[in-house]
């Protein structure tokens, strides 16, 4: 009988201390190294935390699976957009030879972009799958200029942190941290498939993050801003995704 | 009343069974909801609503993208439901964990769930088949322990069904498998991950179904006051 509860007392112990050291430990380094979510509040602050943190700590290196050409999706897919306004038919119809990208904050040169300066930047292209959270999926070759060259252009401050950018779609903007706005897979897309980006999987320029979902893919990007904080940016939670009850990280 | 000289269920057992029925459920409400948004399923890397399906659940979807063939759209309620659904697999997970090594260090698998060799004999086997078939309740003697096909089910769920169901719900999240691509690629491709996490589902589903007419036919109250309390009462056991 003691013997008994001795024994269970011990392995009770070690698989609390197990569970609660791993609890402690993710915490200190979330911490430490800053891995801590926008949207780390609330009831489901602490899931997406250990989430956030858990894949930041696994990913750090790691690159999207790529895949080859005859994997290119015959039939993507893309949700319906609301209208996109004057403003955008006027310069859809100038062959978007006037969208300009702007880029500020903090940096040491401010600039804007047209589309043909993003053009003849270096390019990367990679085949990769882009997932929408609702479950459905393609695979499409995406060519664009790696956000870290738009971000080594303009100067980028050491002490940023995000990446904030804006869309034609105004109550769409998103955030990126350090690691995938340096990524060499993330690109201000503007080629699918070797074609002109259609507008309907966001044409004229489309944020391409390999290793997130469909919803942080903005459409139609019109404007970056690095900042060391994301506190001023909306409500401070990240993005327009929380506010509207989704993920800041979309990681799965 | 009487009480058994050790609980029925370790205090362990108890605290993680509540634990993981609590994300379960959670899980299960919050994935069902997911899965309206999209009710089609594939099998390979990828699908959507222009490719051909493997199967389709005959449900109106939350989006109207989806040709479902209703007329009506859902509302969307996949927000709350993804966060549930990542916290809630938190929970499993790390409960599962303290179950998993708890288990191994207090010989609660080894003792508890591991059949006899004799056990898994097909005599024994036909047997306790029969004997369930026949709705046989339990002798007192019988009830303080897991017959063999309590076992053999109990260790499917905790070693093969959940373990896939974590697996494949990791192998859709395209940050995971990037740095793990085995881990997707291993099952054929992004939706057929998708697809065996929805027939990992139903299998959890059938077996909480089994489970929960089981406590019914053995006695509920004393079923569940026993993985409460881990007392069990023996009036009600003997009677």
């Amino acid at each position: 009988m003691n013997k008994l509860t001795r024994r269970k007392l011990i392995a009770g112990s070690l698989a609390t201390a197990v569970g609660a050291s791993g609890l402690a430990v993710a915490a200190k380094l979330a911490q430490r190294y800053g891995l801590i979510p926008p949207d780390s509040g609330g009831f489901y602050g602490p899931g997406e935390t250990l989430t956030y943190a858990a894949q930041r700590l696994l990913t750090r290196h790691s690159l999207a699976r790529e895949f080859p050409r005859s994997e290119i999706s015959k039939e993507p897919f893309a949700n319906e957009v609301d209208p996109l306004g004057e403003e955008f038919q006027r310069l859809q119809q100038g062959a978007f030879g006037d969208w300009r990208l702007s880029v500020d904050g903090m940096v040491t040169r401010p600039a804007s972009f047209s589309l043909a300066d993003l053009k003849s930047f270096p390019r990367h292209s990679h085949i990769t799958m882009i997932q929408c959270e609702e479950g459905w999926s393609y695979i499409a070759e995406w060519t664009g200029v790696p956000l870290s060259h738009v971000l080594e252009r303009v100067g980028a401050l050491p002490q940023v942190r995000y990446v904030v950018y804006r869309s034609f779609q105004h109550d769409w903007w998103d955030s990126l941290d350090m690691g995938d706005a340096v990524h060499p897979q993330t690109l201000l897309a503007f080629e699918m498939n070797g074609d002109e980006l259609p507008v309907k999987f966001g044409g004229p320029l489309r944020m391409r993050v390999s290793r997130q979902l469909g919803y942080k893919n903005v459409k139609y990007i019109t404007r970056l801003t690095l900042s060391d904080s994301i506190k001023s940016f909306g409500k401070g939670l990240g993005s327009s995704a929380p506010e509207a009850g989704y993920a800041w990280y979309a990681g799965l | 009343m009487a009480e058994t000289p050790r609980p029925r269920h370790s205090f362990l057992v108890r605290v993680t069974h509540w634990f993981i029925t609590l994300a379960f459920l959670a899980l299960l409400v919050s994935g069902l909801e997911i899965v309206v948004s999209h009710p089609r399923f594939y099998w390979g890397e990828t699908g959507n609503a222009n490719t051909p399906t493997l199967f389709k659940i005959p449900i109106p979807s939350s989006r109207e993208t989806v040709p479902t063939g209703y007329g009506h759209v859902l509302p969307d309620e996949n927000g709350w439901s993804r966060y549930l659904h990542f916290q809630s697999a938190w929970v499993l997970v790390l409960a599962g964990l303290v179950y998993g090594v708890a288990g191994l260090f207090s010989g609660h698998f080894r003792r508890n769930l591991l059949p006899t060799l004799s056990d898994v004999s097909p005599k024994q086997l036909v047997s306790s088949i029969a004997q369930h078939l026949r709705f046989a309740r339990p002798t007192a003697e019988e009830a303080c322990s897991y017959n063999v096909l309590q076992r053999l089910t109990y260790l499917l769920v905790v070693f093969v069904l959940f373990p896939m169901i974590i697996w494949t719900g990791l192998a859709m999240s395209p940050s995971f498998v990037s740095a793990i691509p085995a881990a997707v690629n291993v099952l054929g491709g992004q939706q057929s991950a998708r697809t065996l996490h929805f027939f990992l589902t139903l299998a959890l589903v059938l077996f909480l179904l089994v489970h929960l007419l089981m406590i019914v036919l053995a006695g509920f109250r004393n079923r569940v006051r026993a993985m409460i309390t881990g007392r069990v009462a023996e009036s009600v056991e003997r009677g």
